[in-house]
């Protein structure tokens, strides 16, 4: 299987003051395509370093990071912006949608930083990605016009319209009760199972259940890597859940 | 990078912020409208007046003994007795820069016509008088070369005398008014021309023949003064000095005495009247540049604001795979957008405002093409300016604490 990540003795030091705080102290692994991966680990383990560096906003202090077989480290800035146009989707705990915009223009936004796709296939994308979430029906509505759930399907969508090698989603769950976050881990292991690489990086222990390879950090080290080889249904959890009064 | 896609990402932006949009563009469109309406105003100003004296006859030199000194005693030009019709006929068979040429002599006194009377001065002129002062003959004839030969007892008068000694309506026509006991016969009458800018009443005039005046009312053989034009206003200045030569060489001045004559054309009055008209328009101008300035902070003061609390945008714009060079270009497409609309909309406003002005309050405006250009300009280098300088900023920031951002 093709490696999309590799990491080779990432170290990732800040300066703060007078000291050096050691963030991450020499991780490596690689991931490879159709890979579910839940990155964890308690506050201050080095997770959110990590994620920065996975998703090209940050580079490493030193070792080499290499995504779909593109060396990172040397990139310039605006290099890294452009490889995160193309390779990279991003999900976060908050969504980041742009305010008083729509669905589709929401979705539309990584292709709009994308010379090589024209204005009716960037349409065309968009509309698909939404109805890859289950938003078909939502295509113009605002994002206050949204609830929590639904506006973290449209950043998923914006998130899978650039076709990208890896979903990187940021807490996606953080902000969204119980039976909405089952229904984006259902949504992600759909996705997971039509064959799209995906890293989530969380606090939260249960998701690990459900995806099929868990990495877990503390003090910038890893300190278990293991392979789930029995991965939880969401779906079914889903269904075994109470039902919500206004769904 | 593609242009099409920042355009729209930019009017998108400025379409989600319309309240902000316009706060900044209504700095802009005050700032604009403010200079073009100050401006025009003060050069509306400076127009009528300069009209004004043109109407006047704005090449008229006025010729008046003076400068004479008896004894240590300066003496008033009335009394002076150095100017006489001999050196009028030099200047009038000399003179190449003078279109029209006229003595001057005036005697006042009680106007009789009946049981009417009106104090007023009879002032003796030539025949070219009338094309000097711009005065048209309305009713009648002016009289003529032979008339002044014969110091004939005619004269033309203007609307507030007949007014005012012929109140019953009568024509004037033909009818003789008497003037210290001199009858002249009204041959004449002069077209309404109203009063002047110093509230003189221009119509409170009698003319007659200067040979007349001379003889007949005053008995003198020197005259008051000379009235000519010269061919335009830009020959003033000629006029005067050849003017100057013909009279000294007729006084027979020696080159260390000083002219015993006053040379003084209406483009001094001109000038003094600018200098006024300047003063006006460099204080509203001064106005109006202070709200152009009041304009352009405010247009800081909201791109900086704008692009602060924007900041989670940009982070996101970037993580999304937006470069700096782009973020930059849509916050500078957004600058220049909001201010060259501004400025359109305050071209417009200040031109509505000017006309509505001169509409209602019958002032006279001229909008002036480099004042519409200077606000024009101004406004929109603060605004795109102000714009540039804080989307740098947000250009060069780290997507990881624009996302953070709070």
């Amino acid at each position: 299987m093709k490696k999309v990540i590799e990491l080779q003795n990432i170290r990732r030091d800040f300066i703060v003051g007078d000291e050096t705080v050691h963030a991450l102290r020499g991780v490596s692994f690689d991931i490879h395509e159709g890979e579910f991966v839940t990155i964890m680990g308690a506050s201050g383990s080095g997770k959110s370093t990590m994620l920065n560096i996975l998703g090209c906003l940050d580079t490493p202090t030193s070792g080499e990071y290499l995504l779909d077989g593109i060396p990172v480290k040397s990139m310039s800035k605006s290099q890294r912006a452009v490889l995160r146009n193309r390779k990279i989707g991003f999900v976060f705990q908050n969504y980041n949608l742009l305010p008083k915009s729509t669905a589709i223009e929401n979705v539309e936004l990584p292709l709009m930083y994308n010379d090589e796709v024209g204005s009716s296939e960037r349409r065309s994308r968009a509309v698909e990605a939404l109805k890859a979430v289950g938003l078909g029906d939502r295509l113009n509505h605002k994002s206050n016009q949204m609830s929590g759930g639904q506006m973290q399907r449209v950043a998923i969508a914006r998130a899978l319209v650039n076709n990208p090698a890896v979903i990187l989603a940021d807490e996606a769950t953080g902000n969204l009760d119980t039976r909405t976050s089952f229904e984006i881990l259902v949504l992600l292991q759909r996705l997971h199972a039509e064959g799209r690489t995906i890293i989530f990086v969380t606090h939260n222990p249960d998701i690990a259940s459900y995806s099929s390879r868990n990495i877990r950090l503390r003090d910038g080290h890893i300190i278990e890597d293991k392979v789930n080889t029995d991965i939880l249904s969401a779906e079914k959890t889903l269904a075994a859940l109470p039902a919500s009064e206004d769904d | 990078m593609n242009w099409t896609n920042l355009f729209r990402i930019s009017l998108k932006a400025i379409a989600n912020n319309k309240t902000r949009a316009f706060l900044t563009m209504l700095g802009i469109i005050i700032g604009v409208a403010a200079v073009i309406t100050m401006i025009a105003i003060g050069q509306g100003a400076k127009q009528s007046i300069q009209k004004e004296i043109s109407s006047m006859g704005s090449n008229i030199i006025m010729i008046h003994p003076g400068g004479d000194r008896r004894g240590g005693v300066r003496l008033s030009a009335d009394e002076m007795q150095t100017l006489k019709t001999e050196d009028y006929e030099a200047l009038r068979n000399e003179c190449i820069y003078l279109t029209a040429l006229s003595p001057n002599v005036s005697a006042s006194g009680q106007l009789v016509s009946g049981n009417n009377n009106y104090p007023a001065s009879v002032n003796g002129v030539g025949t070219e008088y009338l094309d000097i002062r711009q005065l048209n003959i309305e009713d009648g004839e002016m009289f003529t070369e032979h008339d002044v030969r014969t110091s004939a007892k005619v004269c033309v008068i203007g609307k507030t005398i007949v007014d005012n000694l012929f109140p019953d309506g009568r024509d004037p026509i033909g009818e003789t008014i008497r003037i210290n006991q001199v009858p002249l016969r009204v041959i004449g009458i002069l077209e309404s021309k109203g009063y002047n800018s110093m509230g003189m009443d221009q119509d409170e005039i009698v003319l007659a023949p200067y040979t007349t005046v001379m003889k007949r009312l005053l008995a003198v053989t020197y005259l008051q003064g000379i009235f000519a034009s010269a061919i335009s206003e830009d020959m003033t200045s000629y006029a005067t000095d050849e003017i100057e030569d013909i009279l000294r060489r007729q006084h027979r001045l020696k080159e260390d005495e000083a002219d015993d004559f006053m040379i003084r054309s209406q483009q001094e009055l001109s000038e003094m009247m600018d200098t006024t008209t300047n003063i006006l328009t460099t204080l509203l101008a001064c106005i109006a540049g202070i709200s152009l300035l009041v304009g352009g902070i405010g247009i800081m003061n909201i791109m900086y604001v704008s692009v602060t609390e924007r900041t989670k945008e940009i982070g996101l714009r970037m993580s999304v795979g937006a470069r700096g060079v782009d973020i930059l270009m849509q916050f500078l497409i957004e600058a220049i957008l909001i201010s060259i609309t501004g400025g359109i909309i305050g071209i417009i406003i200040g031109g509505t405002i000017c006309a509505c002005i001169n509409w209602l309050a019958n002032w006279p405006v001229a909008i002036q093409t480099w004042s519409v250009v200077l606000s024009f300009a101004v406004c929109t280098v603060t605004g795109v300016f102000f714009g540039w300088y804080p989307a740098k900023k947000a250009a060069a920031l780290d997507p990881i604490d624009a996302l953070r951002y709070e």
